[in-house]
C-alpha cells in the first residue's frame, strides 16, 4: 500500500523542515520526502492547507483495560487517540491487576495488536502492587516490551525504594516516570490550596506537595544517573526545579496537561467534578508558568493524563468525586488553539512537544518522518474551527471540562504505520 | 419584595437587600413564638423534607419547627436511617425525595457543594443549605447578623472578631461573607494551623493573637473547637489552646464594655470558652438559638410563601 501526501506544510523539527512538500509512503515506511513526487500509483492524499507531522504522541494516557473496560478499553482509548491525531500511545500500569509483570504487558499489548487504531506501548509499575514496597520485575517486563516504569496515581514515598527504582532502570536504560505528590502534604485535598480552595471551602492540596517530589527525584536522578521524567507539572515552583537541573545537565524531563495550561482554579463552578484532576487545577500564575516553559523549552511534552470515568464517579460531591478528565480528543486543539493560533510557539515547537521529545525520552523510534522511518503522519487542518462536544466522543467516557469551547486546528487524518487509522473525510483517491 | 435566588445555598449568592428583607421577615416572625399558640396557616399544604447526613440537634429541630409553626408539613430523613446507608448516592436519594414533590429540601451534608448538587438534580423544588462541609451555613449566619442587630443599632461600622478554627468553620465562612456585605469590620482569628490561605479575599482582618484582635470589639463570635484536631497535630493540646485561643474573662476585658459572647453552638466548655463568659451578661447564645428559628421561618417563607416572595 502506498501513500502519496501531497502539497502539505510538513512541519518535522527532526529534520528542521518547515516547508510544503509532498511526502511518499511506502510498506510503512516513509519512501521519499521531497516537492513534485509523482504518484507512481500510489493514494493521493491532497494536503493543501493542511500541516503534515510525525504523528502525535500522548505518553501519558489511561485505557483502564484490564479491569475497568467500562470506563476505556485499549480499542475504543486509541480510537479516540487517533481521532485526536494520536499515532501513539503510552498506557499506565495503574490498572486491576496491575501492570507490574510480563504476563499483563503482554496482555496488553495483545489486546492493542488485535484492535488498537494507534500504536499503544506500555508503562509498566516501579512497585509491585503500586504498593510502593517491593520492585516488580522491571527486567522481565522489558522483555515484554515496556518502555518506562511509573507508578502513576500511587507515587511512591519511600525515597530509598525510589532510589533502587533509579538505579535498577538504567539497566535497560528506561525512564523512571513520576507522579510527584509527598502523600502527606497534599493531606487529602480534593483541589489546589489557594484562595480559591478557601472561597469554595474545599479541602486544599498545596503545590509543594508536587515540588517537594520534584526535588528528590531530581536529586535521585543527580547520584544515580537515571533519566527522570516527572509527569504532568502543574506549578512554577517545579518548573523552577525542572530548569535548574536542565542547567546542571542531568537527564530530567517534564510533561504538562493541557488542563494545566488552559485552566486554573478560580475556574472551578459550582463544584462541576469534571473540574477535578490530581494534580489540581493550580492558580493563574501557575498556568502562565506552564505557558512560559512550553515556549521556552523547559516542559518537553504535552500529554494529556486521560483519565475516563464513568458517571458513577464523577455524579457525586466535589470530595467524593474521583480525579481526572479524559484528553485524547481535546488535546490537540486546545494545544493549537491556545498555543499555536495565538502566536505562543511556532508548529515546529508543537510537533516536538507534542511527537518529537516524547519519542526521544521514550526511545520510541518515532517523531520523524525522515526517509526510512516508521510512516506514523499526523495531518491538522489549521484553521479548522469546532465546538468541543464530548457527546461524539470515541472514549466511552464523557468527563470532560471543556464542552462548548470553540476551538482552531484539530487532526483531520492519523495515519499509523502506513495504513489511515482514521480520517475525518474519507482520502480521496487519485 | 421578594428574594434574588431560587434556592437559598450560601451568603455568597444573596444581595444586601435579600439579607435585610430575610431580617425583616425574620423580626416579623418571632413574635409567633411568644405566643401560646405558635402556629399560623401561612404554609398550610407545603412540605419540607429536612435531608441531614450529619449529626445535628440545634438545626434539624430549628428548621423542623419552623415549618411546623408555618403549618408546613416537615419530615427528616437523616443518613444514618435511611438508604443512604444502604449506598444510595446522594443524586438518587435526591431524586427520590423529589418525586414526592417536597416545595422544600434543606440539607446538610459533610461536603461542600452537596447543596449545590441537590440543586442541579431538583429542579422542582427549593433547596436550603443547612451545612455544606467546611463551605457555607447561611441561616447561621443569619441569625447572627438578627441577634446582633438587636444588641446594636446596626451592623456597618461594627467590630466583629471570630475566633477559632477558621478554616473548617462554614460558620466563619458565611458570617464573613454577610457581615463584609453589611460594612462591618470583621477580624478572624485563631492558629495559623487552622487558618485558610488568603482569607483575607473576604476583605477581612487575619490575626494570630487573641488578645491584640479583640481589643476594642463589639462582637465577639466563638467557633467550636474540635477534639479530633489535636490528633491531626493542628494544635498541641486542649489546655494550651484554650490558653491562646479560648475566651477567658482576662481576654474579654479587652473588648469594648458592652461587647456581646456569640457561639454557634455546641459548646466546648473549659475548651474555646470559659463556662463563666458562656453563660454571663455578655452572652447572647441563647438569643441566637430562638432567632435561628425565626430566620429560618422567613427563609422558608420567602422562598415558598404564597404571593410575595415566591421569587423566581
Amino acid at each position: 500500500m502506498k501513500l502519496l501526501i501531497r502539497g502539505g506544510r510538513l512541519v518535522d523539527p527532526s529534520q528542521g523542515l518547515d516547508e510544503v512538500t509532498d511526502v511518499m509512503v511506502e510498506e510503512g515506511e516513509v519512501a521519499a520526502v521531497g516537492g513534485g513526487l509523482p504518484d507512481r500509483g500510489a493514494q493521493v492524499i491532497e494536503a493543501s492547507g493542511l500541516v503534515v507531522t510525525p504523528g502525535l504522541i500522548d505518553m501519558h494516557v489511561h485505557l483502564r483495560e484490564p479491569g475497568r473496560e467500562d470506563k476505556e478499553t485499549v480499542e475504543s482509548g486509541s480510537r479516540a487517540a487517533a481521532a485526536g491525531g494520536f499515532s501513539s500511545v503510552v498506557c499506565m500500569p495503574n490498572t486491576d491487576p496491575v501492570i507490574d509483570n510480563e504476563a499483563t504487558v503482554r496482555f496488553v499489548r495483545g489486546q492493542a495488536q488485535a484492535a488498537a487504531a494507534a500504536n499503544v506501548f506500555v508503562a509498566g509499575a516501579i512497585s509491585k502492587g503500586l504498593a510502593g514496597k517491593q520492585l516488580s520485575e522491571i527486567g522481565e517486563m522489558v522483555k515484554g516490551g515496556i518502555v518506562a516504569v511509573t507508578d502513576d496515581g500511587r507515587p511512591v514515598m519511600n525515597s530509598q525504594l525510589m532510589r533502587r527504582a533509579f538505579e535498577y532502570a538504567r539497566i535497560f536504560d528506561i525512564p523512571v516516570l513520576d507522579h510527584c505528590e509527598d502523600l502527606d502534604l497534599g493531606g487529602g485535598g480534593c483541589m489546589n490550596e489557594s484562595s480559591a480552595s478557601t472561597r469554595l471551602g474545599l479541602a486544599g492540596h498545596h503545590s509543594i506537595a508536587e515540588e517537594i517530589q520534584a526535588v528528590r527525584d531530581i536529586l535521585l536522578s543527580r547520584i544515580t544517573g537515571c533519566r527522570a521524567h516527572i509527569m504532568h507539572l502543574s506549578c512554577r515552583g517545579s518548573l523552577q526545579q525542572v530548569r535548574r537541573a536542565k542547567d546542571e545537565g542531568l537527564g530530567v524531563t517534564c510533561e504538562a496537561a493541557p488542563h494545566h495550561f488552559t485552566l486554573c482554579d478560580e475556574d472551578i463552578r459550582d463544584y462541576d467534578t469534571n473540574f477535578k484532576m490530581h494534580p489540581p487545577l493550580r492558580t493563574q500564575d501557575d498556568v502562565e508558568a506552564i505557558l512560559e516553559g512550553l515556549a521556552d523549552g523547559s516542559i518537553d511534552c504535552i500529554a494529556s493524563d486521560h483519565a475516563p470515568h464513568t458517571s458513577l464517579e464523577k455524579d457525586v460531591t466535589f470530595p467524593q468525586a474521583a480525579n481526572g478528565i479524559i484528553g485524547l480528543e481535546t488535546s490537540l486543539p486546545l494545544a493549537w488553539d491556545r498555543l499555536v493560533a495565538s502566536g505562543r510557539i511556532s508548529p515546529s515547537r508543537l510537533v516536538e512537544l507534542m511527537s518529537v521529545n516524547p519519542s526521544r525520552i521514550l526511545k520510541l523510534e518515532r517523531g520523524t518522518l525522515r526517509r526510512g522511518a516508521v510512516a506514523d503522519v499526523t495531518l491538522i487542518d489549521p484553521q479548522k474551527r469546532q465546538v468541543v462536544d464530548p457527546s461524539r466522543f470515541r472514549s466511552k467516557s464523557r468527563n470532560c471540562p471543556f464542552a462548548g469551547w470553540e476551538l482552531q486546528g484539530a487532526a483531520v487524518m492519523t495515519i499509523v504505520a502506513g495504513r489511515v487509522a482514521w480520517a475525518l473525510d474519507p482520502p480521496k483517491s487519485g | 419584595m421578594s428574594l434574588s435566588c431560587k434556592h437559598l445555598l450560601g451568603i455568597e449568592e444573596l444581595t444586601v437587600a435579600d439579607i435585610e428583607l430575610i431580617l425583616n421577615t425574620a423580626r416579623s416572625f418571632r413574635e409567633i413564638g411568644e405566643r401560646p399558640v405558635k402556629k399560623v396557616p401561612t404554609l398550610r399544604g407545603r412540605s419540607v423534607i429536612n435531608l441531614f447526613f450529619e449529626a445535628s440537634t440545634r438545626t434539624r429541630s430549628s428548621f423542623e419547627l419552623a415549618a411546623k409553626r408555618l403549618s408546613a408539613d416537615a419530615v427528616n430523613v437523616s443518613a444514618s436511617s435511611s438508604s443512604v446507608s444502604k449506598g444510595e448516592s446522594l443524586i438518587d436519594t435526591a431524586q427520590t425525595l423529589q418525586s414526592m414533590k417536597p416545595d422544600v429540601i434543606v440539607v446538610r451534608h459533610p461536603d461542600a457543594g452537596a447543596s449545590h448538587l441537590l440543586a442541579r438534580y431538583c429542579r422542582e423544588s427549593r433547596i436550603v443549605n443547612a451545612g455544606d462541609g467546611r463551605h457555607e451555613h447561611p441561616t447561621q449566619a443569619l441569625l447572627d447578623a438578627m441577634t446582633i442587630l438587636e444588641r446594636k443599632p446596626r451592623l456597618d461600622g461594627l467590630h466583629v472578631v471570630i475566633v477559632g478554627d477558621i478554616s473548617h468553620s462554614r460558620v466563619a465562612r458565611s458570617n464573613a461573607l454577610l457581615l463584609r456585605k453589611m460594612e462591618a469590620s470583621v477580624t478572624v482569628c485563631g492558629p495559623p494551623t487552622l487558618m485558610p490561605v488568603d482569607f483575607e479575599r473576604y476583605g477581612v482582618e487575619v490575626s494570630f493573637d487573641m488578645r491584640s484582635a479583640l481589643q476594642d470589639a463589639d462582637v465577639v463570635m466563638m467557633l467550636r473547637a474540635q477534639f479530633e484536631r489535636q490528633q491531626e497535630s493542628f494544635f498541641p493540646s486542649i489546655k494550651e489552646y484554650f490558653d491562646l485561643y479560648g475566651l477567658s474573662k482576662q481576654k474579654m476585658k479587652r473588648a469594648k464594655p458592652d461587647a456581646i459572647i456569640m457561639h454557634p453552638g455546641p459548646l466546648n466548655r473549659g475548651v474555646e470558652i470559659d463556662p463563666e463568659m458562656a453563660d454571663g451578661e455578655y452572652s447572647v447564645i441563647l438569643e441566637q438559638v430562638t432567632n435561628g428559628l425565626a430566620v429560618r421561618m422567613a427563609v422558608l417563607y420567602l422562598l415558598i410563601g404564597s404571593g410575595e416572595g415566591v421569587g423566581i
